[in-house]
């Protein structure tokens, strides 16, 4: 700013356009190489997918328009896109507020803790920063469909089962099993962002919440703590939605690809098929169209009951 | 934040004293009920893991044992130097893999981390027209997963004729909402007073980011290393889409290969070092910048 004051004493003539160029070029330089990349990978892309819902296009042929004859097939007669809603639907059901609400029990659990923070936090963590595809290599043998399996050993052998399930292939089990192995992963969501509020929080608020009787651990965390950490909520909130719609790799990794009777077969896995086995990019945008709209709105909800007032 | 400071001052003067007296230590039934709810959920999180580093190095005739054993008895590296060794002779070595997902993380972390400070300290620091319209869009983009974007991104990647290169997977990676917002949101607490006085110095703008800003907001941006580093390497959406030849795959990809395809149990050992091979470098590299990660945290929140 007063580098740019000088210069305008120096050279009154100059004008108003490119004074407006001569402020801001060092800022926009700054952004330029991201700004360039998030356009042409993020935001352009949005727009693409949105105008190629509307038309049929296979990469080869230039698309043609069809109105929103994608939308009817997806929504009227595309009955494995049902299953892959509804299966998508109810890993979020259950994936995202369950890891939420117990990412957040962990963090405030860990923050009363004076000793272990460390070790505790990253035992709770470690799971969140693993590969899906890898780590189902080890959960498919706990899952295992025979009696070498850890679950179906354990299970036998205190007798709730007489014969192992075959956890990953009877249609019937794999949608709970791809459930509690996202589940596993996805409970650190929003672990950090909580756990760092949580010790954010100015310990003299605590004090004169016990003055005016706020003096249980329960009592604190609903009178100050939690409305203190709304912007914290709501990063979270957003993240657990953004995850737990994109349930693919487990999926696949568990069940297959496609699963047995499409019993894990999600939003995403739908997509992928579309777009890249069978090139029709238009179906496949229409579907990304739909996953766009569908978090996008869910999170417009969370950022209402997130609202900060300051 | 301001209806607790109303509070405090209209009962600040009211205390009564004999309220505030030590506690006695008691075994409270809640207390009993919270230590086993979250020593269940340790147990949950923590069961897989142990069970992946046991079974890397159990040898085989523990692997195929039955009752399956959890812990390993007599550990053994012949897991690890059979992975190394005996699958050179294939096609594909795993060293291999190894470097793909090195090289193709490190460049990724690396660009990521400039790219993203630069932009957002450009935003902060200098305010330039449309910065809040462009923060506006970083928040929007947050709400979305990077599947939405797969195919025009893929038709960009395809058409510049990368398919199958590192390019590929790491180009489309540098711009993410999520870590330009975590830098963003740090470097709104850097002091101008200190770039100011280097301005004053006749210091470069590029050189006061470099030697000025950069150190400070070494928190963030080591934070988002972390995370860029973990969202990268276990990455195996992006791969699928790109990469159609198997010397190109990353580990992930390769190590399902390697089990045997999706749904297979693996109990070979060399499967179990691999796995473990896998998920160790995210693991180190939070437990070596876990500091600085929570520094960060702090300021992730988001208000609407």
């Amino acid at each position: 700013m007063s580098n740019a004051a000088t210069a305008i004493k120096a050279k009154p003539a100059e004008s108003k356009f490119r004074r407006f160029l001569r402020e801001n070029k060092t800022g926009w330089g700054f952004l330029a190489p991201f700004m360039i990349l998030f356009l042409v990978f993020t935001v352009v892309p949005v727009f693409v997918a949105m105008g190629l819902s509307f038309t049929n296009y296979n990469m080869i042929q230039t698309p043609d328009f069809t109105g929103v004859q994608n939308y009817k097939l997806l929504f009227l007669e595309d009955d494995t896109f049902i299953t892959a809603v509804s299966n998508t639907l109810l890993f979020a059901c259950i994936i995202g507020p369950a890891g939420y609400i117990m990412s957040f029990v962990m963090a405030w659990f860990i923050s009363l803790c004076k000793h272990g923070r460390g070790p505790l936090a990253l035992a709770f963590y470690a799971p969140s920063l693993t590969s899906g595809t890898a780590m189902s290599i080890i959960w498919l043998v706990i899952f295992s469909g025979d009696r070498t399996g850890y679950l179906n050993h354990i299970l036998i052998k205190i007798g709730l089962v007489s014969d192992p399930i075959l956890w990953t292939k009877d249609p019937q089990w794999i949608l709970p099993v791809v459930v509690i192995i996202s589940a596993w992963m996805s409970m650190g969501t929003g672990f950090l962002v909580f756990l760092a509020g949580l010790q954010n929080i100015d310990p003299e608020l605590y004090e004169a919440g016990k003055v005016d009787g706020i003096r249980h651990p329960i009592q604190q965390l609903f009178y100050i703590t939690l409305p203190l950490m709304k912007p914290q909520l709501l990063f979270g909130a957003i993240n657990s939605i953004v995850n737990s719609l994109a349930v693919f790799d487990v999926a696949v990794a568990v069940a297959g690809f496609p699963s047995p009777n499409y019993s894990a077969h999600t939003i995403v896995a739908h997509l992928y098929d579309y777009a890249f086995t069978r090139f029709s990019m238009g179906y496949a945008s229409a579907i990304a169209m739909f996953l766009f709209v569908f978090s996008f709105t869910l999170s417009r909800i969370c950022m209402r009951i997130f609202r900060s007032d300051d | 934040m301001s209806k607790e400071k109303n509070n405090k001052s209209l009962n600040g003067a009211g205390v009564k004293p004999q309220k505030i007296r030590r506690r006695r230590v008691k075994i409270k039934p809640g207390k009993v009920i919270l230590y086993f709810l979250v020593g269940c959920l340790l147990v949950f999180t923590a069961f897989p893991m142990v069970a992946m580093i046991c079974r890397a190095f159990m040898p085989l005739s523990e692997l195929y044992i039955y009752p399956p054993q959890i812990f390993v008895r007599h550990p053994t590296l012949s897991n690890f130097s059979e992975l190394l060794t005996s699958l050179n002779s294939s096609t594909v070595p795993f060293t291999r893999y190894v470097f793909n997902s090195l090289w193709v993380t490190i460049v990724t972390v690396f660009l990521s981390v400039v790219i993203c400070s630069m932009g957002a300290y450009g935003m902060v620091k200098h305010k330039p027209v449309g910065a809040a319209t462009i923060f506006t869009i970083v928040i929007a983009a947050l709400s979305f997963s990077s599947h939405v974007t797969k195919i025009p991104n893929y038709m960009v990647v395809s058409g510049m004729g990368l398919i199958n290169t590192y390019a590929a997977l790491i180009v489309p990676s540098l711009a993410t909402a999520y870590n330009f917002f975590l830098v963003k949101q740090f470097a709104e607490q850097l002091p101008d007073s200190l770039l100011e006085a280097a301005r004053i110095d006749g210091a470069k703008e590029f050189r006061i980011f470099w030697t000025i800003a950069m150190p400070l907001l070494k928190p963030a941006w080591s934070t988002l290393a972390v995370f860029s580093f973990v969202s990268n390497w276990n990455d195996s959406f992006s791969p699928l889409v790109y990469i159609t030849s198997d010397a190109m795959k990353t580990l992930p990809l390769a190590l399902q290969t390697m089990a045997g395809g999706a749904g297979v149990v693996a109990r070979s050992g060399t499967v179990g070092a691999a796995t473990l091979l896998t998920t160790a470098p995210t693991i180190i590299v939070y437990t070596i910048m876990r500091g600085r990660v929570m520094q960060t945290m702090t300021y992730s929140g988001i208000k609407s």
